[in-house]
């Protein structure tokens, strides 16, 4: 009898004990993943992340090219392939004007040339989100670069001084985002460095607030940045700073209602000054080695066949554009999507079509028709040249010289400029044309005669004072700039967006071109975004 | 003398009383007693000779022999579930006789969680099918064995790949994003529902042939006692058990043939050559493009690929009782081809059941271990699309030996020499790949139930079980094959060699004592339950092995040869980052249990049960699930006793709470970063570095919670002979697990799994079972179940805003990223969104006009609006069996009304862009295009509610036919035989494939076959 008792007490005490002691086993971690005590333990962890704060810009995700199993993008709810920055940036600025149209059928995407996009376009909020997304990762890193975080890490010396740089860094990145969303969207949401993770929603910011915001920031930051061509490829440096307030400044009018074309002029002079000069053969912009054109890139987003894969950025221009009768390997690519085009309105700016004079008019027509009868049809509407994912020196395949491909086929080696000189030459001389102060009309002219001069080889193209007017800028910003992102804030400082006095063909989506109302000019802050933030008001209009 | 003594003689005492007693009597009658519904010998039946107490019970084939004095006329056969019988001896020596099945018994005992009971005294939401009452035919997953027997339970079967799995939805499913399934607990082991890589269905790995019973919780009053994990309902297996009597043996074989029912309708040759020659003149006859791509071939592709398979599924199991030591052991080899060519399982199971007493039976345990070794080949299902979509006029093979001979679309100025998004050879597809796996699992457990000796009121119970497997396999394609061709980055290497392996092991400890008292003097009864549990589940995913020659380096600094991604030529394409993951998750949990009884009429249930899961952070960690249930058997009342028609009537009302954590991710709480792989790498310099990403993470997660109420009853009439129940039930699922918009800015995902929302599902369930016609000839049992169930969402965001229309789901083909349905507040889950099409006076969709439903003058997303749902508002089973003498036949019928499908094929072929690709190829389309006519210019043709079809349908599962040929060859042997056909037919007016198609979306469904089979069993 005594066993049996003892021998129930044991299961008794087993139970209690059990019940006790395994509460513990509730903390699990992830085998592989890491925390930020691991990751910020060494001055090269804080590099890494920088990596991924500026990798944001190329990249959709951690597993490259896509990774759709897992549903691993850094941005949901749109597909990854085309949930980069690039792609995205370049569809609402191109895509909504006379310089490219789209044969694609994905729902929203023929809204841009329509221009009867909602406030549910996915491309515009996969945008919205990217934009936010990369400004989340600035605040994060910048929050983790501060003196109180390295101390107690142990981090001293250069190592801390290198991360107060990547800190600066990071600042300019998110001014930038903020400047395309100033851009594009007007009144974005306002977090820094001091909103924390899973906060409350952030409050709403005007325009006008934005604009100060990234003024401040960018004069803030710009004393302490690396001289011009300092930095490593592929970082920002003292420069990139100067054009992106020479950018804003230009537009400052439409974004504050003040013009600021003296400060324009200023910081584009700036640049200018610092050493920079325009490649020799403009043919070799957008090329698989265009890393090589340092002497004209002020900042770059890098993409990488091999090592920095995904179906945005430069992979979708190099692609998109080819189709019909195009030869893709003749582009660099393993096959093309059939996508983009151009209205007659770009290849028109040009003296011809062929590129015989004016080089920079590159564009494939065999087969293609320069009216567009039908929007989704590839070979409506001329096809663009520009960019292509093969290097500038030649291989021999078969005893025929090609261009030697890039490093994939399926993913481009073309670094996208966010920034070039040509364009400060062209801001230059717009801002002295529209009366800002501190610089001279000979001067202007005379950089707008170094991009013809290279456009045409020779001076054959120059233009003198007499033809020197302000829509003929705008029209070298088409010749010089097409298919770059720039086109959308063109027209619009410029009053030809909305407006029925300057048409393409299907603006409005009327086969001749139809004005529309002016809240177009700005696109709608995403419906997702305003109902998950009670702080947002719609952009009028929508 | 101890009280083990005295029980000991008194037994002893008895044996020998009973032996004198029969030794003196003098006629001994012999015979076999069977089930009437296939002939076999039914053990455990109770024969007595009638005004004695003389009895016996028949041996494991049903036989029996039974001496009574003279002056017995009739002998009285009994079993539990079956309808009593009495037979005249009529001066026989021998008497035969099958008995059927009392439908509905109320005796019968239904497994409950942790414990029995009996039916007449739940008081929750539970149906029990056991192995007599399962659906017929070449059965190879579990679940099927209960399709369209259950009010209330959907099992919708994922295609007709040898092994693939089924969809369950008991009572429409609570959850958005967490897990719709329910939790399944086989043998007391909760399993893991989670795929096992390399397997089409972790369920599949289980031999059916083994399971005895499933009983079916669906009411919270029933779950609750498994807490956090039985949102959606508990499916509890139990497979066969050993039982008592010398060795006996059945060895059962089928043979079966499975036929492709139907192809989808598309274009032939000659078709397309017309649809080709019209373009050319109304584009003017200058453009020849399409013309010249044309070929002369009429390839029926989908003849191509399918292909008559035959199935033979053989089992073998004995069992018996080793002195007190019941036993079964089971083998079961299955060998099933695809219809798809080239898919093939090989499936070895063995099960093995112990279940010894000890102390006079106050230590009873149990012992169950199930494994089974899976080969699988699985076809390359690509090849089912691409068959449907490529170009009829073209031949299956090419003169070039290119691409291993078989027709490609080439392009001389691709690098591969491939026509870039061209549709691939559909026979090339599924000949150039071979995909292997070898998957091993094994469930099993060990119980202790041990009553304790100075308190026999008192039990304990231990339950220690695992749950392992591990799947592994090989992918090889040459790198001849168009599919693989040149595939690597800079396009000089092919093919594919690559493997993969993972391992998965999940382990139970539960404990759980049990009071039992029934207090007469308050004509009461008590029935409580009190444990614990603690399950640990953990995956190993391997992405590669230690090698002293590989070529990446671990964190430990070991070599390691990844398993993925290579070229055939050893090439390494893509290389992951680590060697393995490990994801665990672990789950503890308290439970109890009151069942209160008074004078067997009145029935009280309260469970409660408190879970932990690591999944959450410690603030939200803990979860209580409480739940109560009240019942009342009028039946029993006196005032019923005047009601003859009558024979049983229960009222039963239960509410309870129930939790949801499946489907979230192990460590979705946690800040944490992670590494991204080899080609997400970015450039600074001349240096590519890696990257470190902060993930998204909700450190406020915790359970789902869904309250359900229902009311139901059990009715009885006619003795038994009718009866069934209705049951009304309203589950409202609160702190849905949605995956929701953050505000831009306050996370490093813009989508967050968070509790935001609610759901309802309301529902009504009738069941009714019968025996219409019962003689000692003929029988027909008869079945039928009804469930009407509405879903309904009725919150989404933080702030209920009207103006946001939902989350958007449903990803089709067609348009990049383009998605068809939409969770919106007020609709149904899953709703399609989409553009209200307008047609012309004949009926025929006018190409790119729709509704302009907001007036404002333009036809944009703001146009689109909610228009059906896929889950049908109704859906309905039956069964019938009939028995006529030694002949045994029956059949299912199931039928889904309400539910609605979007033809992604009519919607992604039917159009003539579709055919003459803008790409310089042709593909095949529907024929849907004839009636059409559209072009496929423009995007939101796509979305027209033109492709939405009501999928309602009516099924014949399947028929079959049995004969009992008895002892053919041999004494004391039977023999069975049959035939039956599954998936008989199906009454639609859907014009796919295939109505049936889970989730809404039907695109290149995987046909379930039409079987055709004959099976032979022998018991010896």
């Amino acid at each position: 009898m005594k066993n049996i008792l003892v021998k129930n007490c044991v299961v008794v005490i087993m139970f209690l004990v059990l019940t006790e002691s395994c509460t513990k086993d509730l903390d699990l971690s992830p085998t592989n993943d890491v925390t930020e005590e691991t990751v910020y333990a060494t001055a090269a962890g804080y590099k890494e992340v920088l990596g991924k704060v500026y990798g944001s810009f190329a990249l959709t995700g951690n597993i490259g090219p896509a990774n759709p199993v897992n549903q691993g993008g850094d941005i949901q709810g749109i597909d990854e392939g085309f949930s980069d920055f690039y792609r995205l940036f370049w569809k609402a600025q191109e895509l909504s004007t006379d310089e490219a149209v789209i044969s694609w059928g994905d729902v929203g995407i023929q809204d841009f040339h329509n221009m009867n996009w909602t406030s549910n376009n996915s491309f515009l909020t996969g945008l919205y989100y990217r934009c936010l997304y990369q400004i989340t990762l600035c605040n994060e890193f910048i929050r983790q670069c501060g003196d109180d975080k390295l101390g107690s890490r142990g981090i001293s010396g250069a190592d801390a001084d290198n991360i107060h740089q990547y800190a600066r860094e990071a600042r300019f990145l998110r001014a930038f985002q903020y400047w395309v969303l100033m851009d594009l969207y007007g009144n974005p949401p306002f977090v820094t460095e001091a909103s924390a993770i899973g906060a409350a929603p952030p409050p709403q910011a005007t325009r006008g607030e934005i604009f100060n915001y990234v003024e401040s920031e960018l004069v803030a930051i710009e004393p302490d940045m690396p001289a011009p061509r300092a930095n490593e490829y592929g970082r920002a440096d003292r420069a990139a700073v100067w054009a992106l307030l020479a950018r804003t400044y230009l537009n400052a009018e439409v974004y504050t209602g003040t013009a600021k074309f003296g400060e324009a002029i200023t910081y584009a002079s700036k640049v200018i000054e610092s050493g920079y000069s325009l490649i020799s053969n403009y043919t070799w912009l957008m090329r698989a080695d265009n890393n090589l054109n340092t002497d004209e890139f002020i900042f770059t987003i890098n993409y990488d066949g091999l090592h920095t894969q995904g179906y945005g950025g430069t992979t979708f221009l190099t692609h998109a554009c080819v189709g019909g009768s195009m030869p893709a390997s003749t582009f660099g690519v393993g096959g093309g999507w059939s996508g983009t085009r151009a209205t007659k309105n770009l290849p028109n700016l040009f003296p011809d079509i062929t590129g015989t004079a004016d080089k920079r008019s590159q564009f494939y027509t065999s087969g293609q028709n320069l009216e567009i009868n039908n929007l989704t049809a590839f070979t409506d509407g001329v096809a663009v040249t520009k960019y292509r994912n093969v290097r500038r020196d030649s291989i021999v395949v078969n005893g025929v010289k090609v261009p030697a491909p890039g490093s994939s086929q399926d993913f481009s080696d073309v670094d996208m400029p966010l920034f070039r000189l040509a364009e400060m030459y062209l801001i230059y001389a717009e801002a002295v044309k529209r009366g800002g102060a501190g610089g001279d009309e000979a001067t202007a002219l005379g950089y707008i005669n170094l991009l013809r001069t290279r456009a045409y080889t020779n001076a054959s193209g120059n233009i003198n004072a007499g033809q020197f007017t302000l829509d003929f800028i705008l029209d070298e910003r088409g010749r010089e700039l097409y298919w770059e992102g720039f086109r959308r804030t063109d027209l619009i400082r410029y009053n030809k967006f909305v407006e029925g006095t300057y048409l393409w063909p299907w603006k409005g989506g009327v086969s001749s071109g139809t004005g529309v109302a002016d809240f177009r000019k700005l696109y709608p802050i995403p419906s997702r975004d305003v109902n998950a933030n009670t702080n947002l008001d719609q952009n009028t209009g929508y | 003398m101890s009280f083990k003594t005295l029980r000991k003689e008194f037994v002893l005492c008895t044996v020998l009383l009973l032996s004198l007693v029969t030794y003196s009597q003098d006629k001994v009658i012999t015979g076999k007693v069977m089930d009437s519904k296939d002939g076999s010998g039914l053990p455990g039946v109770n024969v007595t000779a009638k005004g004695t107490t003389t009895g016996t019970q028949t041996g494991p084939g049903g036989t029996y022999q039974i001496s009574v004095s003279p002056s017995v006329t009739v002998l009285v056969f009994s079993s539990v579930g079956y309808t009593t019988y009495e037979v005249k001896i009529s001066g026989k020596t021998s008497v035969d006789i099958s008995m059927a099945q009392s439908t509905g018994s109320l005796t019968e005992v239904v497994v409950i969680g942790y414990g029995t009971r009996r039916k007449k005294d739940l008081t929750g939401a539970v149906t029990s099918i056991t192995a007599k009452d399962f659906n017929k035919g070449t059965i190879t997953t579990p679940e099927q064995l209960i399709a369209g027997k259950v009010a209330g339970v959907q099992v919708t079967s994922n295609g007709g790949a040898p092994g693939s799995g089924s969809t369950i939805r008991i009572r429409g499913g609570a959850s958005l994003n967490a897990s719709n399934s329910p939790l399944i607990v086989i043998d007391g082991v909760p399993v893991d529902n989670g795929n096992i890589s390399g397997a089409a269905n972790p369920l599949a790995l289980i031999n059916p042939n083994d399971i005895e019973s499933f009983n079916i919780l669906k009411d919270a009053s029933a779950t609750a006692i498994y807490g956090s994990r039985a949102s959606n309902g508990v499916i509890i297996v139990t497979t066969k058990k050993g039982k008592t009597g010398k060795m006996r043996f059945n060895f059962s074989t089928q043979y079966s043939m499975s036929v492709l029912p139907k192809k989808a309708e598309i274009l032939s040759g000659d078709q397309i050559r017309d649809i080709v020659q019209a373009d050319y003149i109304a584009r003017g006859s200058n453009d020849s493009t399409y013309l010249r791509l044309l070929g002369s071939d009429n390839t029926d592709w989908q003849e191509e690929i399918y292909d008559n398979a035959s199935t033979t599924d053989n089992n073998l199991s004995m069992s018996g009782a080793l002195k007190n030591m019941p036993y079964r052991v089971s083998l079961g080899y299955l060998s099933q081809d695809g219809i798809l060519r080239t898919g093939n399982l090989k499936r070895t199971s063995a099960a093995i059941n112990i279940a010894p007493r000890f102390f006079d039976d106050h230590l009873k345990i149990d012992l169950n271990l199930k494994g089974s070794i899976s080969k699988f080949r699985f076809a390359a299902e690509g090849a089912i699309g691409s068959a449907v979509r490529f170009d009829p006029t073209k031949p299956v093979y090419s003169s070039s030996k290119r691409f291993g001979s078989f027709f490609e679309w080439q392009d001389p100025s691709s690098t591969t020499g491939l026509r870039d998004l061209a549709p691939l050879n559909p026979v090339g597809l599924l000949e150039q790949r071979t995909d292997k796996s070898d998957v091993k699992r094994s469930i099993g457990n060990i119980q202790f139930d041990y009553k304790l000796h100075f308190f026999p009121d008192l039990r304990a119970n231990l339950n220690l079980g695992y749950d392992v497997a591990q799947g592994e396999g090989t992918i090889y394609v040459p790198d001849s094959a168009a599919s693989a061709y040149k595939r690597s980055p800079d396009a000089l290497h092919g093919g594919i060699d690559n493997s993969y392996l993972q391992k998965k092991s999940n382990g139970i400890l539960e404990f759980y004592l049990n009071y039992a008292k029934e207090i007469k003097s308050i004509s009461s009864s008590i029935d409580a339950i009190a444990g614990y549990s603690y399950q640990d589940f953990s995956t190993t995913n391997y992405n590669g092995e230690l090698d002293p020659n590989g070529v990446l380096t671990d964190a430990q600094g070991n070599k390691w040869r990844p398993y993925t991604d290579y070229a055939t030529d050893g090439y390494l394409i893509t290389s992951p980052t680590f060697r393995y993951d490990k994801p665990q998750n672990r789950l503890i949990s308290y439970f109890g249990r009151v069942n209160y009884t008074y004078k067997g009429k009145f029935l009280l249930t309260g469970t409660i049960r408190k879970d932990g899961s690591s999944r959450f952070s410690e603030e939200n960690r803990w979860g209580w699930f409480p739940s109560g249930a009240f019942a009342w058997r009028i039946g029993e009342e006196e005032f019923m006793n005047d009601a003859r028609v009558v024979s049983d009537l229960k009222l039963r009302i239960g509410y309870g709470v129930t939790g949801q954590q499946d489907g979230i991710g192990n460590y979705d709480y946690i800040p944490r970063y992670s590494q991204a792989n080899g080609q997400a790498q970015y450039q600074f310099g001349d240096t590519y570095f890696t990257l470190f990403r902060p993930e998204g993470y909700n450190p406020n997660l915790k359970w789902e919670q869904t309250a359900t109420t229902n009311i139901g009853i059990d009715y009885g009439f006619l003795d038994g002979r009718i009866t069934g129940s209705v049951d009304f039930y309203i589950k409202k699922t609160s702190d849905l697990l949605s995956v929701v918009d953050q505000p831009a800015g306050t996370n490093f995902s813009n989508k967050i799994l968070a509790n935001i929302g609610d759901m309802e599902n309301r529902g009504v369930e009738f069941t009714v079972n019968a025996q219409p016609v019962r003689n000692n000839e003929f029988t027909w049992d008869f079945g039928f179940n009804i469930t009407y169930n509405k879903n309904e969402i009725t919150k989404l965001t933080f702030t209920n805003d009207p103006s946001f229309p939902g989350n958007l789901v449903g990803g089709i083909a067609g348009g990049v990223g383009s998605t068809i349905q939409i969770h919106s507040v007020g609709y149904p889950k899953s709703s399609f969104y989409v553009y209200q099409q307008i047609y012309d006076k004949d009926g025929k969709p006018i190409e790119d006009l729709f509704e302009d439903r907001n007036r404002d003058g333009q036809i944009n997303v703001d146009d689109l609006y909610r228009y059906k749902a896929p889950d049908p508002d109704v859906y309905l089973g039956s069964y019938s069996n009939f028995t006529w003498k030694k002949w045994t036949a029956g059949f299912s019928v199931r039928a889904n009304f309400g539910n609605y499908l979007y033809n992604n094929r009519f919607s992604n072929t039917g159009t003539l862009r579709n055919i003459l690709d803008p790409l310089n190829f042709l593909a095949n389309g529907s024929t849907n295009y004839l009636e059409t006519n559209f072009s496929g210019n423009g995007d939101r043709y796509l979305l027209s509610d033109y492709y939405i079809e009501n999928a309602s349908f009516l099924r014949m599962d399947y028929i079959n036919i049995g004969y009992n040929a008895g002892a053919l060859v041999g004494k004391n042997t039977n023999l069975r035989i049959g035939a039956n056909v599954q998936n008989v037919f199906t009454v639609t007016e859907y014009k796919g494939v295939d109505p049936e198609v889970f989730g809404g979306i039907d695109n290149n469904f995987y046909p379930r076959p039409t079987i055709y089979a004959i099976n032979v069993s022998l018991d010896f």
